[in-house]
């Protein structure tokens, strides 16, 4: 079988057992979040946390638990990090210094999952198992109770309650992210992943010299790591590593637990809102995106000129042999497009237009179909930024779902799409005027100026992976980079729970003739259009002088 | 009393011809668009290019950055365009920066040009407006003793007297008296009206002209604040306020400037690692280009146009806001009579009573109402003609005719020939003659009559006195008559997706027959005034934005809940108060010309507003490989209009930016072209031909311009 073949058919096989867990799965998200009865070990944890899980919240308030839960997270981390010298269980290594613990705090609260340390030579398992993995789970939920929180913004009406964040918070992690996982680690672990607590192992290589091996718990790691879009594994080699993915089966596994819940939340958001259609016709938008992401890297990848990329059959630089051309195009996408960034492959090394895809799929804003919950409410903002221009265009104040989108709302998704363009270029403009930081880049020319744009992009947009070849171990990028994950994910909250508190407030316009039908493919196409130029447009200069001058220049 | 009985009574004393001198029907506007018409219905005047002549030193006023700074788009243009021009000073060889500047203040010159000439469509208005407010002196009545007061010292309270030949100093209403008053000075219509005390016509405008008898005029408004210097603030846009449409829209492309002030501001420090030095005026130049300018030159001059179409068709709206929610109206409620039916009764049918036939019936209604010229009488005539074949007879051909007039007081109208009397009347009066004449009443009179009535229609008798003795012939069967092309037009709303309610003081069973030959929605009969309060209530709590129309006192308070009030011209002044549009000619029926109209402005702004992002796209082909293929060569591969130079693509992409906006000034102006039809088929086409046609014409634009700058030598 050729590469290309076996490509394409990894990716239909993926698309077909993405289609087969929609409908279960996003029916069962909407039921969790919408259910009056509750677990009894839900129970036992809101008594725990002193939580009043019916309590309906106005979105200040629903807002204030998102930000008091994910401070609190940042301070634990933070502090677990800077005493693992102290603590057992820690494999002998040492605290972290301040400025990387700060980074990697703010990191994995704000489901970035941005790691300028190489986990097997820093970190322990308290502060993987206890700190790290347990933001894995809660910082994913905190983004699906954010989204549900604005589809509620669109359900209800005449009321400015959008739900109990504590009772969404615990629901997400019992109910959705927890079960899957112990699935999904159990299937990893039939397939070869490690998972046990073990030491360091010295092993004898078979050229001389000795090499250490960690144990640890990788196969749960990677299941919530890639479910909840978070993106740091145990190893620095993240998925590449054969302990956390150890062959082809694994790579597409962990590429469907990546696009499962992101993907299904559009059938949850159709099914809270009472209409199907209108979660497809979102689906649709995100499905274009990626399908068509996803087929210009396999082009670009597999058609890398040179001879000695042809004799290769395509760029298998940086590239695991047991994934191929193929596989590696698909994670490479599906982790950029969603806030995942966990990799299995060095993107460094993929060609100049790979690089750039990767890029532009984070500067999309992460929303083909992006990262849990937070996918969903970035996709919405951008509906609602279509529907005001289409809106227009059928002469009608502008209304999504029945609710009208008037200035506070046109405000409130302005904000929201600012924010990231902001963070990525000011801080990559900054780090570029600068003396000092351009030492961090490993390469010259266009293709390092890629490296520090990548990292503000991939930090600001919460997506985590790196381009590699930076050193982002300096306290200007632990610091700089620790701010645009922070700014870049609980800002737009703010906005969207805003916004959610004023659709929720608003009576419905019915629906007439003179609608605009947003379930129709017409809708779907201009939405896709509207993405593409307005957040495709905003990185043009700055994509031209990096991967484009890369990929031209051949 | 209530609305619907107000409008039942001033039909039935219309019919029975109480008021001979009600307020003629204005032909011209009172024509119903038909469907045919659809095409442009509402466009507007059209553009001539000389208007942009004539408004350039108002343009040129208006770069005043106080004034700039209200279109954030605009400003930074203005500003980008100070920037580059003071760059140039420090460098005054270099012909490109200067090239630039000029055609960066041309592109803030063409945007303010945008608005000054819709402003000036208004001015013109105006001024006609201000020759009406001449200075009037009032006869100011203080107690019973008359005082002579400047127009401008009248309070709100004043009673003032106002004869034939006087210009009526202020807006209010008449409280003693009936005059008839020449309103053209406001209408444009030359017809005089008449204003009565009580009543729905009571109301007078400040600045109109009694022709005929007195009257005393209580004084409404403030001097200042009456309709006309309302309106002049209208035409003129002085009192124009950002609609709240226009606010979302405006903050949406605030935002979209301060994305691109980002992507441009943060390109130095990149460039610069490439080994590329960017000058002040090519950052600028991208800036400017990426920048949603055509929208944000046009936008002010597409809400100023939108509220011209409505003036043109003489429709003053109070608020920009209403006219917005023109276009979001769901729910429109339509008073039957003037709007869905002609405002007059017609003869629809002669029925004979036992003894006779339709025949002798309709010659002698024919005869009898020869003599009448209201239009029941004229219809009656008419209808003799084309559906009885009588020939049409005149005055003159019966030389010793008597004729009798129809007046109020008698309520008939008839002729005496050759020893023949004949009658046709309200059937009270023509019973009354009958008997008088010692006739007797056949019983199935009186039945015809009773069914008549009961289907909604209007009887009147037709009777004879001759030989025979006098008797009763038959009847007149009045009745409502659709307007020609009211289905069709319902049928477009329904399209549209709005829902039509006829109002109607009829019982339900008239109300439903006429309901259903209209094609209406929904009608709501024996209203009252709760009802129809109550209607929009419901409609409203569904979410539905109603518009309605009305002119009685006791509308006001329906008007006022109703999203878009338009009252009637004719109506009273707590009507006009009420709503927040008031039709000067009083035509119901242009509800449907309004909604359309609202719905104009917003698709106009939509279709700019995509046009001018879809541009973005040919203008960084443009650009960015005239800036960075010196450093990067592979980038020249973007280059794919094959420009000739990097001067010259920048240069082109500016120009073709500035020039863009001078060349859809006449599509701000009269609006993009509308169409009654589905949401669907509107996006869709809109979005083919504003967003497909925005992501092409650059490239095409671009490189023509190009073309052209290559053939200057030194450029290309």
């Amino acid at each position: 079988m050729s590469p290309v073949l076996a490509g394409v058919l990894q990716l239909l096989a993926l698309m077909a057992a993405l289609a087969l867990a929609y409908r279960p799965l996003g029916d069962y998200m909407a039921r969790v979040y919408s259910s009056p009865r509750h677990l009894r070990v839900e129970k036992w944890i809101y008594k725990g946390i002193g939580a009043h899980p019916d309590t309906g919240m106005r979105w200040p308030a629903y807002l204030r638990g998102v930000l008091v839960f994910s401070a609190a997270g940042v301070l634990f981390l933070y502090l677990l990090q800077r005493l693992q010298g102290s603590l057992p269980g820690s494999l002998g290594f040492a605290s972290i210094d301040p400025d990387q613990a700060f980074n990697t705090a703010a990191s994995f609260v704000s489901n970035t999952n941005w790691q300028s340390y190489a986990g097997e030579q820093a970190m322990g398992h308290v502060v993987q198992t206890g700190g790290l993995a347990v933001q894995n789970f809660v910082s994913a939920a905190v983004g699906m109770a954010v989204a549900v929180a604005l589809v509620r913004g669109f359900a209800r009406s005449r009321t400015g309650e959008l739900g109990n964040f504590w009772a969404d918070l615990v629901r997400g992690t019992v109910r959705i992210l927890l079960p899957i996982s112990v699935i999904g680690a159990i299937i990893l672990v039939a397939c070869g992943a490690i998972q046990n607590f073990a030491g360091i192992h010295e092993v004898g290589q078979f050229l001389g010299g000795q090499q250490q091996w960690q144990g640890g718990a990788y196969a749960s790691q990677e299941v919530i790591k890639e479910l909840g879009t978070n993106g740091g594994g145990l190893a620095n080699a993240n998925s590449a590593h054969p302990f956390e993915n150890p062959n082809g089966f694994t790579n597409l596994f962990e590429v469907f637990l990546i696009l499962l819940i992101p993907f299904a939340m559009t059938r949850t958001f159709g099914r809270m809102v009472g209409s199907l259609k209108q979660g497809y016709a979102l689906l649709g938008t995100m499905a274009v995106i990626w399908v068509g992401f996803t087929a210009l890297m396999m082009w670009t990848e597999f058609h890398h000129g040179g001879p000695a990329l042809q004799a290769a059959g395509g760029a298998m630089e940086g590239k695991e042999t047991r994934f191929g051309i193929g596989g590696s195009s698909i994670f490479a996408v599906a982790t950029t497009l969603t806030s995942t960034g966990a990799v299995d492959a060095f993107h460094s090394s993929l060609t100049g237009f790979g690089g750039g895809l990767t890029l532009l799929g984070m500067q999309l804003g992460e929303i083909a179909p992006g990262g849990v919950g937070s996918g969903l409410y970035g996709m919405l903002i951008m509906a609602i930024i279509a529907v005001f221009l289409a809106g227009l265009m059928v002469g009608r104040t502008p209304e999504y779902l029945g609710k009208k989108i008037g200035t506070r709302q046109i405000k409130l998704a302005a904000c929201y799409i600012l924010i990231t363009p902001a963070l990525v270029l000011c801080f990559t403009a900054a780090a570029m005027a600068l003396p000092t930081p351009p030492h961090s880049m490993a390469n010259s020319g266009a293709h390092g100026f890629s490296e520090i744009l990548y990292a503000y992009t991939s930090g600001a947009n919460n997506n985590g992976s790196a381009f590699a070849g930076l050193n982002a171990d300096t306290p200007w990028f632990n610091t700089t980079i620790g701010l645009a994950m922070l700014l870049g994910r609980f800002l737009p909250m703010i906005f969207v729970l805003a916004l959610a508190g004023s659709l929720a407030e608003q009576a419905p316009t019915p629906v007439t003739a003179g609608t605009l039908r947003t379930e129709k493919p017409l809708f779907t196409g201009l939405l896709v259009g509207s993405i593409l130029i307005i957040t495709g447009l905003t990185y043009f200069p700055a994509l031209a002088l990096g991967p484009l001058a890369e990929g031209l220049a051949s | 009393m209530t609305i619907d009985t107000t409008k039942q009574k001033a039909d039935t004393v219309k019919q029975e011809h109480v008021l001979p001198t009600a307020p003629p029907t204005r032909a011209p506007h009172q024509d119903l668009p038909t469907g045919h018409e659809s095409q442009g219905r509402v466009g507007a005047g059209l553009f001539a290019p000389g208007q942009l002549v004539k408004s350039l030193p108002d343009a040129v006023r208006k770069l005043d950055p106080r004034v700039m700074v209200k279109s954030p788009v605009m400003f930074v243009v203005l500003v980008g365009s100070a920037l580059t021009t003071a760059f140039s000073f420090t460098d005054p060889g270099d012909w490109f920066g200067w090239t630039i500047s000029a055609w960066l203040w041309l592109t803030v010159l063409f945007a303010n040009l945008a608005e000054a000439v819709a402003e000036g469509r208004g001015k013109a208005q105006a001024d006609t407006l201000r020759k009406a407010k001449t200075d009037t002196v009032a006869r100011r009545l203080a107690g019973d003793t008359e005082e002579h007061a400047p127009g401008t010292a009248l309070r709100v309270g004043d009673r003032v007297v106002c004869e034939a030949g006087d210009v009526i100093p202020g807006d209010g209403d008449v409280v003693e008296g009936v005059a008839s008053v020449d309103e053209s000075a406001i209408t444009g219509e030359s017809a005089p009206v008449i204003r009565e005390s009580g009543g729905d016509r009571s109301a007078v405008t400040g600045g109109t002209k009694v022709l005929s008898d007195r009257i005393v005029i209580r004084i409404t408004a403030k001097p200042g604040e009456t309709f006309i210097d309302r309106m002049i603030n209208l035409v003129e846009g002085a009192a124009r306020q950002k609609t709240p449409n226009e606010i979302a829209l405006n903050i949406l492309l605030a935002s979209l400037t301060i994305v691109f002030l980002l992507a441009v501001t943060t390109l130095p420090p990149f460039a610069s690692y490439a080994g590329r030095h960017l000058t002040l005026v090519v950052l600028v130049a991208l800036l400017v280009c990426l920048i949603p300018t055509t929208i944000g030159a046009l936008l002010s001059a597409i809400g100023i146009a939108g509220m011209d179409r409505l003036v043109q068709r003489n429709v003053l709206a109070m608020s920009g806001r209403a006219v917005e929610a023109a276009g979001d109206v769901s729910t429109l409620l339509l008073d039957k009579t003037g709007t869905i039916t002609l405002g007059n009764r017609q003869a629809a049918e002669f029925v004979p009573v036992r003894g006779t036939t339709a025949s002798d019936v309709a010659s002698a209604a024919q005869l009898s109402s020869l003599a009448d010229e209201t239009p029941e009488g004229r219809s009656v005539v008419v209808l003799a003609k084309e559906k009885y074949g009588l020939r049409e007879r005149t005055q003159g051909e019966l030389a010793h005719a008597e004729w009798i007039a129809f007046t109020a007081q008698t309520r008939m109208s008839g002729v005496d020939v050759d020893g023949r009397s004949i009658r046709k009347g309200a059937a009270g009066s023509v019973l009354a003659w009958v008997r008088e004449e010692g006739g007797t009443v056949p019983e199935d009179a009186g039945e015809i009559v009773n069914a008549i009535s009961q289907q909604g229609g209007t009887p009147l008798l037709v009777a004879v006195e001759d030989a025979d003795g006098a008797r009763v012939l038959g009847v007149i069967h009045l009745k409502d008559v659709v307007k020609e092309g009211m289905r069709e037009r319902f049928e477009e709303l329904r399209r549209m997706g709005i829902k039509t309610v006829m109002i109607t003081g009829d019982n339900p069973l008239t109300a439903k027959a006429i309901a259903d030959e209209a094609g209406v929605d929904d009608f709501l009969a024996e209203a009252t005034p709760e009802d129809k309060m109550a209607l929009i209530k419901r409609e409203q709590a569904g979410g539905k934005l109603v518009a309605m129309t009305g002119d009685g006192t006791n509308d006001a308070p329906a008007l006022a809940q109703a999203d878009v009030g338009v009252a009637m011209n004719t109506g009273t002044s707590a009507a006009k108060e009420a709503g927040n549009m008031v039709d000067l000619d009083s035509n119901p029926t242009k509800l449907i010309e309004i909604v359309e109209i609202g719905k104009q402005l917003l698709i106009t702004r939509g279709a700019l507003t995509t046009f001018s992002i879809a541009n973005d796209v040919a203008k960084y082909f443009a650009i960015i490989p005239a800036l960075f293929a010196a450093v990067y060569p592979g980038l020249d591969k973007l280059n794919i209009m094959r420009l000739s130079s990097p001067d010259s693509a920048i240069l082109a992409a500016v120009i073709f930016n500035a020039l863009i906006i001078i060349a859809l000034v006449p599509l701000a102006l009269k609006g993009v072209q509308y169409r009654p039809t589905s949401a669907d088929k509107m996006l869709r086409r809109n979005l083919g031909l504003y967003g497909l046609g925005g992501l092409v014409a650059p490239f095409l634009g671009i490189k023509l311009i190009d073309l052209l700058l290559s053939l200057i030598p030194g450029i290309g």
